[in-house]
């Protein structure tokens, strides 16, 4: 249990709770705001990722202009899931959705060309060479962390990851509260109504995809920086289903319960590593692995049923339909 | 090579073809499109498997087991799950939510207690039936012979029985059926258990076919299977065998060699929603379904 009291594991789980922030920050803006059932989340962190390390690596570009490029690539990732399927029904476009994550972790598997297969970034440049992308991320680290005088590089990734978060969150609630953002809103609540007074819905619904897009490019480049490797298998559906239980656990609808969500998450998710009394021991660890995910479901089926609205969420302005 | 590919996506079309059907009627009648479907394939394969193998019962009686199962666990989870959720008159998105949080709380079940290590039926993998140029294994030969049977029965089921009329009529307008006289809870029922035999029946078929599985495979047959749904038109039990018959050929005749040189086989899920998105684009309401579903 000693893990429990150690500062390094505390600051990676704020760490992992930042960048699920910010993951479900874009779900937030797709869901809570335009309407739009995203399933398919983790594809656009997985476009970000993959456009700045392959940028770095095989093109040799500065991280500084592929990390940008990345996000531009999440967002365009969007606008092409949206233009021929936002005008479906809700219904399939959900589906959809998670047929286009599906599809981009195929493509990551199976181009080994470009993306370095299945065996992930670590192939990425050549044969027998060990691919790294991050060299001039931890440069800046290093520099950071030299300012704020920390000793842990982990506490420092946290201080950034979060700095971003906030400056995103506030950027995200300052955009909902122009017209463009009430018109968002409205789409929401009434799409016939909005389209009766001139509104083009389509084309709000797709800024929304492409903007919640862009957002998870952005926590896809701190994934792939946090852990300095990842490979397709780090983009199962499971982890759009994660930032929904966050987007339950927080509320819909508002963009500052988006992180309370996420610590809350990564309180359950991490915490329950350390199941390890009576019943939980009576299981292997392997099993125990298995145990957590039944209870992060569970979760999502408690809040459901019992709270639609979710933990923060206003019932009177959205409740899960 | 060309006609083995169109059997080969015969095959598994009526896999996917009974499987969408489960999910298409429970879509029609309750509005839920079920994410834990694929996990209730793989609990279906899962018990079939434990006759077959364990208690060394016949191939037939196991699946008829795990088709059985499978159909209790589905009433039961209407008991405990989808009931409450429509008392409190749920809409889409909280069942669509719940059923995925339902979905990982069974998969993850099905490796805690099944243990995530690929198994086998007892068949025998190397009797092959030939026909002309075409080439069948015995799990393809009872798969395609099952699926024939079933979506004829299906077919028969729909269009002439009281209850499959009842099934349709609900799918058409709840509300209207409801005033006709027609016993909601006891039709929900029904479309319950017909959607867990079917989906034990897939993925008992699906586990024959594919020889060797495990606990996760039954999601990964989810996606192709939805596509199939959607291709058809969500709702449509019609349409999702049409859909289900159409991905799986296709699927199967994309990687054929003349066919412009043929897609790289490990594309072969991709082909299914490449072709969703262009049918899609053509008719967004699916190949069966209707324009607008109030």
């Amino acid at each position: 249990m000693t893990i429990l009291t150690s500062g390094g594991f505390w600051a990676f789980v704020g760490v992992v709770a930042g960048i699920y922030t910010i993951l479900a920050l874009g779900l937030q803006v797709q869901f809570g705001f335009a309407g739009l059932l995203n399933f398919g989340q983790v594809a656009f962190m997985a476009i970000g990722a993959y456009t700045m390390a392959i940028l770095v690596v095989k093109e040799g570009w500065s991280t500084w202009l592929a990390a940008p490029l990345g996000i531009v690539a999440a967002a365009v990732g969007g606008l092409i899931l949206g233009l021929p399927t936002l005008r479906l029904r809700s219904d399939y476009f959900a589906i959809v959705s998670i047929a286009f994550s599906e599809i981009v972790r195929y493509v990551a598997t199976n181009q080994d060309s470009l993306t370095g297969g299945s065996q992930g970034t670590i192939a990425l440049g050549r044969v027998g060479q060990a691919a790294q992308y991050n060299g001039q991320w931890e440069r800046l680290q290093a520099r950071v962390q030299g300012w704020l005088g920390f000793s842990s590089s982990d506490a420092t990734m946290l201080v950034i990851v979060w700095t971003v978060a906030v400056a995103l969150l506030a950027l995200t609630w300052l955009a909902l509260r122009t017209p463009w953002g009430r018109v968002l809103k409205s789409i929401r609540e009434d799409e016939d109504a909005a389209a009766s007074l001139g509104k083009n819905a389509f084309a709000y619904k797709l800024q929304a995809l492409a903007l919640g897009a862009a957002l998870a490019g952005i926590a896809g480049l701190f994934y792939a920086w946090q852990f300095s490797f990842f490979s397709p298998d780090d983009f199962q559906p499971l982890l759009t289903f994660f930032a929904w239980m966050i987007l339950l656990l927080g509320g819909l609808g508002r963009v500052w319960a988006v992180p309370v969500g996420a610590l809350v998450f990564g309180f359950i998710f991490a915490g329950t590593r350390f199941l390890d009394f009576a019943p939980f021991s009576w299981f292997a660890s392997d099993q125990r692995a298995y145990l957590r995910l039944i209870i992060i479901g569970l979760v999502i089926l408690v809040l459901v049923v019992l709270r639609p609205q979710g933990l923060l969420g206003k019932r009177e302005e959205m409740v899960l339909e | 090579m060309f006609l083995q590919l169109l059997v080969n996506g015969l095959v598994t079309g009526s896999i996917y073809a009974i499987a969408a059907v489960g999910v298409s009627l429970v879509y029609g009648i309750l509005r839920l499109v079920n994410f834990a479907y694929g996990d209730m394939m793989a609990f279906g394969a899962l018990i079939a498997y434990g006759c077959d193998g364990p208690l060394h019962q016949s191939m037939v009686v196991s699946a008829l087991a795990g088709m059985a199962a499978t159909a209790v666990l589905s009433l039961l989870l209407d008991a405990v799950l989808w009931r409450p959720l429509r008392a409190r008159r749920a809409g889409f998105m909280s069942l669509f939510l719940a059923s995925i949080g339902l979905a990982l709380v069974l998969r993850q079940a099905l490796l805690l207690v099944a243990g995530p290590q690929p198994r086998s039926y007892d068949v025998n993998p190397y009797r092959v039936f030939v026909l002309g140029s075409v080439r069948l294994s015995e799990a393809q030969v009872i798969a395609i012979v099952t699926a024939a049977g079933t979506i004829v029965l299906i077919g028969l089921f729909l269009a002439r029985t009281t209850a499959g009329r009842v099934l349709r009529a609900m799918a058409d307008d709840r509300t209207l059926a409801a005033l006709a006289g027609i016993d909601v809870g006891r039709a929900t029922q029904v479309a319950w258990v017909i959607s867990g035999l079917f989906a034990g029946l897939a993925g008992v078929l699906a586990g024959l076919v594919e020889y060797s599985f495990d606990p996760n495979f039954g999601f990964q047959l989810l996606l192709p299977v939805f596509a199939a749904v959607v291709l058809g038109g969500i709702g449509s039990a019609y349409g999702a065998l049409a859909g289900g018959l159409a991905l799986g050929i296709a699927e199967e005749l994309c990687t054929w060699s003349g066919f412009a040189g043929g897609v790289n086989p490990v594309y072969k899920p991709v082909v299914a929603f490449v072709l969703l998105a262009l049918a899609l684009l053509v008719r967004p309401q699916g190949l069966f379904g209707r324009a607008r579903v109030v």
